[in-house]
Order: structure tokens, then C-alpha cells, then sequence
């Protein structure tokens, strides 16, 4: 159970006239406060929390965002900035005194500069829109989140998503150049360019994973890259994870870093199967996607080597793609992982803790003994390169205690990630969901100082407040109100 | 109590350096093996020797992750790598030559200036390898950034915040950072240019294409430089790849002994060595021609595809370098002491940036310990 932050009734008690004020600021029709249309912005993808915000603003140019954000400094209003809202963690999750400023009408590419191999775009067009509008040329934008089609180029900046793709080339933070950033104060600021480095103080770094806590990220411009002429698959199944493990390790101590290399276990391998029957075998207990990308002289000498490799590592099948076709059918079953497990389940609450890869075996046999002692399935992908894992707890939420025990599951895995020499997420982010278990990976002097770093963006601690960092404000017990597959119970009653 | 006097302050570890930043009465030039020393603004401070500090604490090269004491001198760090065929893939150049110094370059003091060689502009910074930290706060306390796996997105990414922040923010004790794979071969391919504006046309396009060019760079001496490394029969299908798309006059091709050693000459400026005033440039790859034709400089190095230019002037004027630049920064890498105390060595920020900076910097080190006034 996360407690989410109390809201200042003085504030909810001052609706009227700050909705005023904002349609006075941008435009009433850049405004939502009907109780209607704020359902859609309760939530995030972490739907089981859910609070209706006092107003939502649609800005449409960064000098409206900054109007909102001082008058929000002014008249002492807290401050959510929102996506596309896929947050998995919870990081866009509203609260009923805080304005959510919503960035979907920055929508707009701004420059394709293929001199400079880097393209500027508005902070909500979405990660795939970068690369379709520099494909035509061959280009593209590395990191893929499998939310792609959805997530917004600035919620990306905002968690430093990741991809199946990052092993090779890197999270969001490695392929942003700059941003263009409005301050908790009202001030625009340019960090970054269409250039490599800073000359001073790294702030675009700092920015880049900064969860909406320093500051609306308005502008982006990411590197793009050229698509690497060949790109092959193998799908190699194993008798034990230890053996799928130990294969990972030798293709990374070979030298090779495929450009991804992901893990499934029997049970999301079964569930996988069943939904797309993309033909993985179901006698094994591990399958490992091994992608290589480059020159075909490369990849073919790279399938040979990497099929070697998982031969002495007693692989039970293997078998390399031979066609585009067929590689994106090894990738199917994979990236339907997610929904072929709610086809198996009611619901299920995805974890995203690293850990080092030697520690796997040992973290899966234990989350398999958790799974029995809380009597909740797993299923388990694994972006097996980068150590980042994703349990699938199973579980259903109109069962009482279910939700609780699963996130107690959950919270249990994450401690195992920390005390293995692991951390808490590896991209999906921190938000509100894991802010509890920070004090966990972290010790009192450690929170201490990002707090500071916090204090000198927003010293009034109105950017996403009660997101990533415990604090000590009151606490409310409300606000969870589980929605069961989407349908939102008393839709009609107001919340706040 | 680590041995103190007014002008050598030696700790043992951590908690020495802690002790020292929190008790030492004056300001403190915290310093690894002192190879940087003269980049940046002298600072009237008592040195923070952290040579004690040094040693590989953790290395597992199946993990692709190394942690070590911040002291712990590249070559020391190369050399545990290279046993295990592994590398800092962002090439932590050495600028010994170019400085004319006899400090060798630690690891802690590599990131805390985020220099990067050649492979920069394919592989990364080294902030984009700089995975965790153990460091002591200006103000004194110590505490733990970042982490020790390769992907990790928990709460601010302050390692990213150091590294680029000279020892102005916090000393940093102990680093984990990311390693790569070593190639199993290289080749750089030497082809002609009439002048930087046709140099930068050919890097654009060799790195636009999908060869997986590792460097791309210009010395006015030799060419144009394209370093292609990978797996043998990779590297010759990519080399003849590039070779193809821009079909050079001529172009010469050198083995992976002479390719190692001229981008290791050439990630560290060593080519102006002989020049009193050098500068540091970061610019759009495009604008490379016209900002070289603005600041017509004495002599000239291109990296990063363009994006990086070293500048050799033979007086200091600043305002004709940073007048040259319409985006992106120039610092000040190479100048007498008289000149470094009296010019802005590192590009001026607008006013909303100094100012997040300036608190930023008062967040850590509050009463402004640590090599006071460096990054003016
Ligand atoms: C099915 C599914 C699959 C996913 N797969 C992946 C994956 O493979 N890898 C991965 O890393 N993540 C994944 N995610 C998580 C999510 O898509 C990413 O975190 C994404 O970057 C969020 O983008 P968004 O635009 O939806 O941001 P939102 O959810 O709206 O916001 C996320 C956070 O960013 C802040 N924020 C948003 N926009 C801005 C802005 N302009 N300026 C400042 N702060 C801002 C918000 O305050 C919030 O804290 C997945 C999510 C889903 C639902």
C-alpha cells in the first residue's frame, strides 16, 4: 500500500478561481476541469492508484508553460507534468491539489538536421514518430521502449527509458543532446545543443531521469543513428536458467555485445506462446533472443560464433533467423509478453530491478520461493545483457489482500535486487511506486544530498511532490481505488 | 588522522578525506595524479593529495563493470582491462604532451573532467560510462551516487552531475564505471582533404553511413582519419564499405599498431603541443568550416566528426574564439598561468544557467571548499 501525499485543502478550496486563473493564462479552451474529463488523466499506467487532479492545463507553447508554472510558484500550487502518462511507477499520477500540466499538444518535429545527425523535436511527439519521420533516409532513434508507439520524447528524458535495444546503444541519457527546460521558477533555460558536452556542469545529465522533479522539459533534441545494415536473431532454449545464464556471460565475455539479448522463463514463455504462437519451444526452461546487428559479414560470423557458444553451453535448441520475417517472429513472442500474461491472469504488477547477471540463477530460484510462500504466479523477462529484470507478479485484484500481497511480493523482490549489489529500477523508474523502498538502496546522507540538488531546482518542493523521495508530509490513505481490467467503478462521483 | 600540514594533505581513504574536507581550515585543490592541474583557473587552495587512494576494488569483466579507488592510475586500469580484452571505450586520453606535464591521469580525475578521446563521438563521454560513486560532499559528508550495474535509473543520475565538475562539487573516493570489449582488430583509413569544409563533408558522410565508423577526425597534417575496429572480416567489409560510399583520390591504410597509435597522439591534441594557447571547442559538426574561418587559428585539429575542434592561437583572444561560436562552448585548455587567472577559461553561461549552477554548487559545497573559483 503507498500512501500517497495529502492534499492542502486551502488549495482544493481554491479550485474556482485558480481554474480561472489558468483559463485567463491560456486560453479556456487549453484547460480541463470538467470531472468528466479529468478521469483520463487519474492515473497512469501504475492503475491502481488513482486521484483526480484539481486541473489539468494544455499548454501549447513553452511560453504558456512557463505563465502556468509562475503563476503555480505565485499562488503556491503544486505542479504534475504528464506525457503520454505509461508511467509504470506511477511518476504521472495526479494529485487533487496540483495543476497537471499536459504536454500532448507539443506534437510537432521541429528540425530534421541530418548534417548533424540529430533531430529536435516538441517534448510530447512520441518516440516512434523521431524515427518514422527520419526513416525515409535510413535513420532512427536508438532507444525503443516497448511503449514506443505512445510514450512521449519528454517522458522519456524525464524516467531515461529504456529499450530492448540499450545494450548495444545506450539509454535515453546517451542519445539526448539537449533539451530545452522550464524551471519550478518560471525560467527557460537551454541546457545542451546540437553539440557533444557542456562546457560547464553537466545539468543536461542531471535532467535526463529526473522524474518530473526539476522541471518541464519542453524541447528535445536526440542523436539519430544510421539502421545497421543486417539484423538477425537466433532463439536458443535451455534445460535451466544456470545454463541460459552462463551462455549470456560467455557471449558478453567473447567480446560480443549483441544489440539485445533477452530472457523468458517457462512461464512467459508459455504465456508467450499460447497468445502469438510465434513457435517457442515448451520444454525448456529458459529462451534466450540473441539479436546481432551490422554488416552481414558480421552478423553471420557473429550467429556462428554465438551458436557455438550456447551448444557448449548445453542449449536444447537453437535456431537463427534466415529472413526479416522470422526474426520479427522470434521478437513477437517477446514483446506480447506483457499482455499474453494479463490474457492468463486478471492482473499482474511488473517489477524492474537490475541486478548483476552472475546473481540470476540464485534471484530466480529465490522469487520462485517467494512465489510459492505468497501463492502468486511469476512470470519472468529479463533483459538478460543489462542484468535488468522484469517479474510479471500474476494476481487478481477483486480477490481481497490480493493487491496488498503482491505488492508486498513485489517489494520483497526489489530488496533482493539491492541486497545482491542490484538497484531498485533499471528504466521504468522510481515515481511513486518504489519511493518508499529508496531508503532501502540508499542510506540517510545519500537521500540527503539529492534532495539538495532538488532544494536548488525547486525550493519549494512543488514539482511532482511525494514522487521518488520519502517524505515526511502527512499522508493520506486514500486515493487507491483498484480498477479491475479497466472499468472504473462510480465513474460519476467526484473525488475530491 | 591522515598526516596534514599546510601543504601536503595525504588521506588514507574516505573517511581521511571526509576528516579533511570538514576540519581543514582552508580551501582544498583535491588532485589524483595531478595531470590536469594547469587546465582551468589556478586556485589559492592547499592540495588534497589522493594518491593513497588507489587500487581496483571490484572487477568482474563478464559484468562489464569495474570499480576502483578514484586515485588509480589509468595505465594500471588499462592494463587489469586489456588482461581480461577489455577497455574504457571512451578512451581517456592522456594530455601529458600536449600540457607538458608529468601527472598521470587517474581514473577519479579522468571523469571528474569528462574527457573523452576519438571514440567519443560513437562510444560516449566518459559521463556516459560513470555508473556509481562513493564521494565526500564540499560540505564534508560522505555518500553513495549512482550504482554498480550497467542500467540503473534509481533517483537523480549524479554521477553525471560530477563528472565535468573539476573537483568543484565533491571529491570522489571510489568510481564504478562501465567497461566494453576490446576489438579484435582496427584500421584507420588516411584519405586526403582540400580543407576543413571538404574534411567535414567526408566524416559526415562516413558517419552517416552504417559502417560503424569508431572515430572520425581531420589533422590538416595527414587528412581525413577514419578508424573502423570490430571482428577482422567486419572491419575489412565496413572498411571497404566507407571506401566505396566516398571514393577518395587516395587513401592510405594503416595496420592496428599504427591506427592505436596515431588516435592515441590524436584524442590528446599532442600535435599542439608546441603551442602556448589551445583551445578546447565543441560546436555542431556543420558549423566546424565557418567557426575555423572565423577564428583563423595558428594551427588546427578536427575530432568528433567535426564536432570537437582544437584550436592553437598564439595569444590568447578570447573574444575572437567565443565571438567564432554561434552554439556550443570553448574552453580555454592550454595558456600560461598569467593568462588562465585573468580569462574566463570555461564558456560563460547565460544568466539562468550560472544561476541553477551556482546553487547547484552551493547544494554541495556550501561554503565553496573545493577548488574555489577553477571553473570561472
Ligand atoms: C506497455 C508498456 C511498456 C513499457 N515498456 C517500457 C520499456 O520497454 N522501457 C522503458 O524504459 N519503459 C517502458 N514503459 C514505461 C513508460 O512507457 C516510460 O517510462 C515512458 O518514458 C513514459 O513516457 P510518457 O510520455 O508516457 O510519460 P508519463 O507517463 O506521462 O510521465 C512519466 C514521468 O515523466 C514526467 N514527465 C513527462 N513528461 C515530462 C516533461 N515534458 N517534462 C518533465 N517531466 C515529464 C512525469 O511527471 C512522470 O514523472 C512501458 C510502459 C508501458 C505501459
Amino acid at each position: 500500500m503507498i500512501c500517497l501525499p495529502a492534499a492542502d485543502p486551502g488549495i482544493v478550496a481554491r479550485r474556482e478561481e485558480i481554474v480561472a486563473a489558468l483559463r485567463e493564462l491560456i486560453g479556456p479552451g487549453n484547460v480541463v476541469a470538467e470531472p468528466l474529463r479529468l478521469a483520463a488523466y487519474e492515473t497512469d499506467a501504475l492503475t491502481a492508484y488513482r486521484q483526480r487532479p484539481l486541473a489539468v492545463a494544455l499548454p501549447e507553447t513553452t511560453a504558456a508553460v512557463a505563465a502556468i508554472v509562475r503563476y503555480a510558484h505565485r499562488a503556491g500550487v503544486n505542479v504534475v507534468p504528464r506525457g503520454a502518462g505509461t508511467s509504470l511507477s506511477g511518476g504521472a499520477i495526479p494529485a487533487p491539489d496540483a495543476i497537471v500540466v499536459a504536454m500532448g499538444k507539443f506534437n510537432r518535429i521541429l528540425d530534421i538536421d541530418y548534417a548533424n545527425r540529430c533531430v529536435v523535436a516538441q517534448c510530447g511527439v512520441t518516440n516512434l514518430a523521431i524515427s518514422h519521420a527520419v526513416a525515409e533516409r535510413g535513420f532512427y532513434y536508438a532507444p525503443d521502449p516497448s511503449s514506443q508507439i505512445a510514450c512521449t520524447i519528454g517522458g522519456n528524458v524525464a524516467e531515461n527509458s529504456g529499450g530492448v535495444h540499450c545494450l548495444k546503444y545506450g539509454l535515453t541519457t546517451h542519445n539526448v543532446l539537449g533539451v530545452e527546460m522550464v524551471l519550478p521558477d518560471g525560467e527557460i533555460v537551454r541546457l545542451g545543443g546540437r553539440y557533444l558536452d557542456s562546457g560547464h556542469y553537466d545539468l543536461l545529465g542531471l535532467t535526463v531521469g529526473s522524474e518530473g522533479l526539476i522541471g518541464i522539459v519542453t524541447e528535445v533534441t536526440v542523436r539519430i543513428l544510421k539502421r545497421p545494415e543486417t539484423a538477425r536473431a537466433l532463439l536458443i532454449g535451455f534445460g535451466s536458467v544456470e545454463d541460459a545464464g552462463a551462455c549470456v556471460a560467455h557471449v558478453i565475455g567473447d567480446g560480443i555485445i549483441p544489440a539485445g539479448m533477452e530472457m523468458m522463463d517457462r512461464p512467459a514463455i508459455e504465456a508467450a506462446e499460447a497468445f502469438v504462437h510465434a513457435g517457442y519451444p515448451l520444454d525448456v526452461e529458459a529462451l534466450l533472443i540473441v539479436e546481432l546487428d551490422g554488416p552481414a559479414a558480421e552478423v553471420d560470423m557473429l550467429i556462428d560464433r554465438v551458436r557455438a557458444i550456447a551448444e557448449s553451453h548445453d542449449s536444447a535448441s537453437c535456431r537463427a533467423s534466415t529472413s526479416e520475417q522470422e526474426r520479427l517472429a522470434f521478437w513477437a513472442g517477446r514483446k506480447a509478453a506483457f499482455p499474453a500474461v494479463g490474457r492468463i491472469s486478471p492482473d499482474y504488477y511488473c517489477m524492474d530491478g537490475t541486478i548483476p547477471r552472475r546473481e540470476l540463477p540464485r534471484v530466480l530460484a529465490a522469487i520462485n520461493d517467494m512465489s510459492r510462500r505468497y501463492a502468486l504466479r511469476v512470470a519472468n523477462v529479463f533483459h538478460a545483457g543489462d542484468g535488468n529484470l522484469h517479474p510479471l507478479i500474476l494476481y487478481d485484484a477483486n480477490s481481497p489482500g490480493e493487491l496488498d500481497k503482491a505488492e508486498e511480493f513485489g517489494n520483497e523482490i526489489l530488496k533482493l535486487c539491492v541486497d545482491v549489489g542490484g538497484v531498485l529500477t533499471g528504466e521504468h523508474g522510481v515515481g511513486l511506486e518504489k519511493r518508499d523502498l529508496m531508503t532501502y538502496q540508499f542510506g540517510e546522507r545519500d537521500l540527503d544530498v539529492q534532495h539538495r540538488i532538488k532544494l536548488a531546482f525547486d525550493p519549494a518542493l512543488r514539482f511532482n511532490p511525494g514522487k521518488v523521495y520519502p517524505t515526511l508530509s502527512r499522508c493520506a490513505e486514500l486515493g487507491r481505488e483498484h480498477v479491475h481490467r479497466g472499468a472504473e467503478r462510480f465513474p460519476d462521483l467526484p473525488r475530491f | 588522522m591522515a598526516a596534514e600540514g599546510n601543504s601536503m594533505l595525504r588521506p588514507r581513504d574516505a573517511a581521511d578525506v571526509a576528516e579533511i574536507v570538514r576540519a581543514h581550515p582552508r580551501a582544498l585543490e583535491p588532485m589524483g595524479g595531478g595531470s590536469k592541474r594547469s587546465i582551468g583557473r589556478p586556485v589559492d587552495a592547499d592540495p588534497l593529495d589522493l594518491a593513497a587512494l588507489s587500487g581496483i576494488t571490484e572487477y568482474e569483466p563478464a559484468e562489464l563493470v569495474l570499480t576502483a579507488r578514484a586515485a588509480t592510475p589509468i595505465p594500471a586500469i588499462r592494463e587489469a582491462l586489456a588482461a581480461n580484452g577489455q577497455r574504457l571505450a571512451f578512451e581517456p586520453p592522456d594530455f601529458a604532451a600536449l600540457l607538458h606535464g608529468d601527472g598521470v591521469p587517474t581514473l577519479g580525475g579522468v571523469l571528474s573532467a569528462n574527457v573523452s578521446g576519438s571514440r567519443r563521438v560513437s562510444a560516449g563521454a566518459a559521463r556516459d560510462h560513470f555508473l556509481g560513486c562513493r564521494a565526500v560532499a564540499g560540505s564534508g559528508e560522505e555518500f553513495r551516487a549512482g550504482g554498480k550495474v550497467v542500467k540503473n535509473v534509481t533517483g537523480y543520475d549524479l554521477p553525471k552531475l560530477l563528472a565535468g565538475s573539476w573537483g568543484t562539487l565533491a571529491v570522489l573516493t571510489e568510481v564504478t564505471v562501465r567497461v566494453a570489449p576490446a576489438p579484435e582488430t582496427e584500421t584507420t583509413l588516411v584519405i586526403e582533404a582540400d580543407d576543413a569544409a571538404n574534411a567535414v563533408e567526408m566524416l559526415t558522410a562516413a558517419l552517416a553511413s552504417s559502417h560503424d565508423v569508431s572515430a572520425a577526425a581531420y589533422d590538416p597534417a595527414r587528412g581525413c582519419l577514419l578508424r573502423l575496429e570490430g571482428f577482422g572480416p567486419s572491419v575489412a567489409a565496413r572498411a571497404a564499405g566507407v571506401l566505396e560510399a566516398l571514393r577518395p583520390p587516395g587513401v592510405e591504410r594503416l595496420d592496428a599498431v599504427a591506427s592505436s597509435a596515431l588516435w592515441s597522439d590524436l584524442g590528446s591534441a599532442a600535435a599542439l603541443a608546441e603551442r602556448p594557447f589551445v583551445w578546447r571547442i565543441g560546436v555542431p559538426p556543420s558549423d566546424a568550416p565557418r567557426v575555423l574561418d572565423a577564428i583563423a587559428p595558428r594551427q588546427f585539429l578536427l575530432d568528433w566528426g567535426g564536432g570537437l575542434i582544437w584550436a592553437a592561437l598564439d595569444e590568447l583572444d578570447v573574444g575572437r574564439v567565443r565571438g567564432a561560436l554561434p552554439t556550443g562552448h570553448a574552453t580555454l585548455w592550454k595558456a600560461p598561468v598569467a593568462e588562465r587567472s585573468a580569462a574566463a577559461v570555461f564558456q560563460p553561461q547565460p544568466a539562468g544557467v550560472a544561476a541553477i549552477a551556482a546553487r547547484v554548487r552551493a547544494a554541495l559545497d556550501p561554503a565553496g571548499k573545493l577548488n574555489p573559483g577553477r571553473m570561472a
